[in-house]
């Protein structure tokens, strides 16, 4: 049973700012993210979406607001059991393998059976053949791969995905889709930043717009979202 | 339990990216060699020189290559943001901290161990009877360069002019450890060598305050 299945946790932002010297990134925020939700956040670049997913993460201390979580966590909790984000950066090392960066991280969040865990992931993403290979050789839609294969380790029970689809191609994108909608069938609560509508964008259960680091649309009607998604590349 | 373990595959992780690329032992090795064979030709010290001038420039040395080495530590976990990755894989920040000061402090060490005998030999200063002494001087001064080192690397990694940030701000702090490495080195290397236990208990002090500060407040410097 993955830890998924067993914990199923939710975000409450309070009230939450981000400065960067005189510049707002995040303006009074407050949002309630239910346990199993899958939230997509579209805006303009600059709206303050990928702020909002670190913070989440744990990563960018707000300048004021509260984010908490329910059921509460301690720090080691959050960090190690329930977490998983992929970046705009792939986060991982040009100059280990690809089987190596998952070894690190899997060592890391001490996953029981380790190398058969990045053994199947490195297969789902279709990297198996590769595995043995610096990253550094890897094309920028290999090593999303591995970023999303990375994040995906410990099946996290919340997941953080920043414009995940980055790089992949047709095929990495419906798989991608695919574990999405067993990770959130199975009760993770999963944030996304995406630009338009796509295979990943039809899995959201909300949708919230974001401009100039303010929530101006939050819908969970299904009609509703696909205008949340694309108006922001209108 | 969980530091140690973090630490050590952390650590696994450095020596292996090092020790693959070779590209910080090989420039601090060049780097330092040129500065002690460029001053022995300078200079071309007396004997009685060279046991007077010597720790200082040995201790100079390890100074320029602690800070030439150290600066990349923090810097190359920005490239594809893996700090980030590490913060969330880790249930104890200062495990990355540890990792990285375990490592510096072994390169340092390795790059002293080259630098040593090539000294002895240019600057005529005999060291073979005060092996075990030096060692435990060098062992105690580099884990203060590598301390001080690696926590103003992760600060000045974030900053604008990091380049240049990292040794305007090592070399002042690193004054006092400076003074005790050298003054305890010059002890070995006269004429009736004696280990220095006052400037050594002052390496002690230094490094096991510098370390408990970084365990208190270092998961601050690694944050955004």
């Amino acid at each position: 049973m993955s830890p998924a299945e067993t914990r199923r946790i939710g975000l409450r932002l309070e009230n939450i700012d981000k400065r960067y010297g005189g510049l707002y990134a995040l303006r009074r925020v407050s949002l309630e993210i239910e346990p199993g939700e899958c939230v997509a956040f579209a805006g303009r670049n600059g709206s303050g979406k990928t702020t909002l997913l670190r913070i989440a993460a744990q990563l960018v201390r707000p300048s004021a607001g509260k984010l908490t979580f329910s059921p509460a966590q301690n720090d080691s909790e959050r960090a190690t059991k329930n977490t998983g984000f992929v970046a705009h950066a792939t986060m991982v090392y040009d100059e280990l393998t690809a089987e190596e960066n998952l070894m690190l991280f899997a060592r890391l969040l001490e996953i029981p059976e380790p190398a058969h865990r990045v053994e199947s992931l490195l297969r789902d993403v279709g990297l198996l053949e590769r595995r043995g290979s610096l990253v550094r050789t890897f094309s920028r839609g290999m090593r999303q791969r591995v970023a999303i294969a990375r994040a995906l380790l410990h099946e996290p029970s919340v997941l953080l995905l920043d414009e995940p689809a980055t790089g992949l191609d047709p095929q990495g994108v419906s798989w991608l889709a695919a574990t999405l909608r067993r990770l959130r069938d199975a009760g993770s609560t999963i944030l996304m930043s995406l630009h338009g509508e796509s295979e990943i964008s039809g899995l959201a259960t909300r949708g919230i717009r974001l401009d100039a680091g303010a929530v101006v649309a939050d819908t969970r009607t299904g009609a509703n979202l696909p205008s949340i998604l694309t108006f922001a590349d209108a | 339990m969980s530091l140690f373990s973090n630490t050590s595959v952390l650590l696994g992780k450095e020596l292996r990216t090092e020790f693959r690329s070779r590209e910080l032992l090989t420039t601090t090795v060049v780097f330092i060699l040129m500065i002690v064979v460029l001053f022995s030709f300078t200079f071309d010290p007396t004997r009685e020189e060279s046991r007077r001038f010597g720790p200082g420039l040995l201790w100079l040395a390890f100074l320029f290559a602690a800070s030439l080495m150290l600066q990349p530590g923090f810097l190359r976990e920005q490239t594809n943001d893996t700090l980030s990755a590490l913060r969330l894989s880790v249930s104890d920040p200062f495990a990355i901290f540890l990792s990285k000061l375990c490592a510096n402090t072994l390169f340092l060490l390795i790059t002293e161990l080259l630098l040593l005998p090539i000294f002895a030999v240019l600057y005529n200063v005999p060291l073979l009877g005060v092996v075990p002494q030096l060692a435990l001087v060098l062992f105690l001064g580099s884990l203060g360069l590598s301390v001080t080192g690696t926590t103003l690397s992760a600060i000045s990694a974030q900053a604008r002019m990091r380049e240049l940030l990292l040794p305007l701000l090592l070399l002042p702090l690193l004054t006092p450890l400076l003074i005790a490495s050298t003054e305890a080195t010059a002890a070995l290397f006269a004429e009736n060598p004696v280990l220095r236990w006052d400037w050594l208990a002052f390496l002690i002090a230094f490094d096991v305050i510098f370390l408990t500060a970084v365990w208190l407040f270092g998961e601050y410097l690694l944050e955004e």
